[in-house]
């Protein structure tokens, strides 16, 4: 998958599954400053990449992500591994 | 398919089949959980068709996570997307501390409360996405106040009580509100097994001076189904005729 396919993809489940404001979400924005995810709302985004791309992130990795650009990069290594 | 879809375990008796019927009568498709009893199971779901409503039963050993995950999925399938759970599947294996096998005391604890876990887990990624759900625990007074012989199981129902709030704090920012109820003793097959001379004992203690009924118990938690308790969240409504004073 196209890594520009997987920003629109994690552009829209965060808008549609978290409620975000589709102008605050930029690869630079951080979850929980920027864009004031709580912790259940990481969940929330961890399940809905689990569903939508198929990918399986653990805890650990998940700890991890503080950016959308991260979290990007995380599922796309993920699909081409 | 109806908005309202309500799972309960160990639906086929006692407390959990007049839940069941409860929610049917208000409305809810059933998924009727059981692990052994495939009869009685069919049965609710047939009392339930037959007044129209809609219900599966399902086989499933809640205290196995693939189990669950199974049951969730046919639920959905069959029904809809879960928006009541009904945490009420409970075995007891009584016996003083001493001499209760490390057995006795797993058993219990994973019928009713690792289940409790495994299904709240599975049923709350549906109702976190839809940003509303209702979770009801079935706990027991032996776990809010204790009871001789029954470790095991007054353990297990405590859990319950700790699990409710906990997972109350978690997710209530959704919108979903998750509570316990906890019978005293109710007229079904578990009570039947401790005897005449338990429960007449047993009645002399509830300023009641008699058992409950499954109904009484099941009116209580289609009350925390329904919209009218929108506001009530992380509590244990005990329901013992008064026993627990």
């Amino acid at each position: 998958m196209e890594r520009s396919d997987i920003e629109a993809k994690m552009r829209e489940l965060l808008v549609e599954e978290l409620g975000l404001d589709e102008d605050k979400i930029t690869m630079s924005a951080t979850f929980e400053e920027d864009l004031e995810v709580d912790s259940l709302g990481v969940v929330e985004l961890l399940m809905a990449l689990e569903d939508n791309f198929g990918v399986q992130i653990p805890d650990e990795e998940a700890e991890s992500l503080v950016t959308v650009g991260e979290a990007v990069d995380l599922v796309a290594a993920k699909l081409n591994a | 398919m109806t908005d309202k879809v309500a799972v309960v375990t160990g639906g086929s008796r006692g407390i959990g089949r007049a839940i069941a019927l409860r929610l049917a009568a208000d409305g809810f498709a059933v998924g009727v959980n059981y692990t052994s009893n495939a009869a009685k199971a069919d049965e609710v779901v047939a009392i339930i068709e037959a007044s129209g409503g809609r219900a599966l039963a399902v086989k499933a050993d809640v205290g196995d996570a693939d189990a669950v995950a199974a049951m969730f999925a046919t639920v959905e399938e069959g029904l809809g997307p879960v928006t009541v759970l009904v945490n009420n599947a409970g075995i007891t294996d009584d016996g003083l501390l001493l001499r209760m096998g490390p057995e006795q005391w797993d058993r219990v604890i994973a019928t009713n409360l690792r289940s409790v876990y495994l299904c709240t887990k599975a049923a709350l990624r549906g109702m976190i996405r839809a940003k509303g759900g209702r979770v009801i625990n079935v706990s027991s007074v032996s776990g809010v106040s204790g009871n001789a012989g029954q470790a095991n199981y007054a353990a297990s129902k405590a859990g319950v009580i700790g699990f409710t709030k906990s997972i109350a704090k978690e997710v209530g920012s959704r919108g979903i509100t998750v509570n316990a109820v906890a019978p005293g003793f109710i007229a079904t097959d578990m009570t039947d097994a401790l005897g005449d001379s338990v429960t007449d004992a047993a009645a002399q203690q509830i300023s009641l001076g008699r058992l409950g009924s499954p109904e009484e118990v099941a009116s209580i938690v289609g009350y925390l189904a329904s919209d009218g308790a929108s506001y009530i969240t992380g509590q244990t409504i005990v329901v013992d005729g008064g026993l627990a004073l």
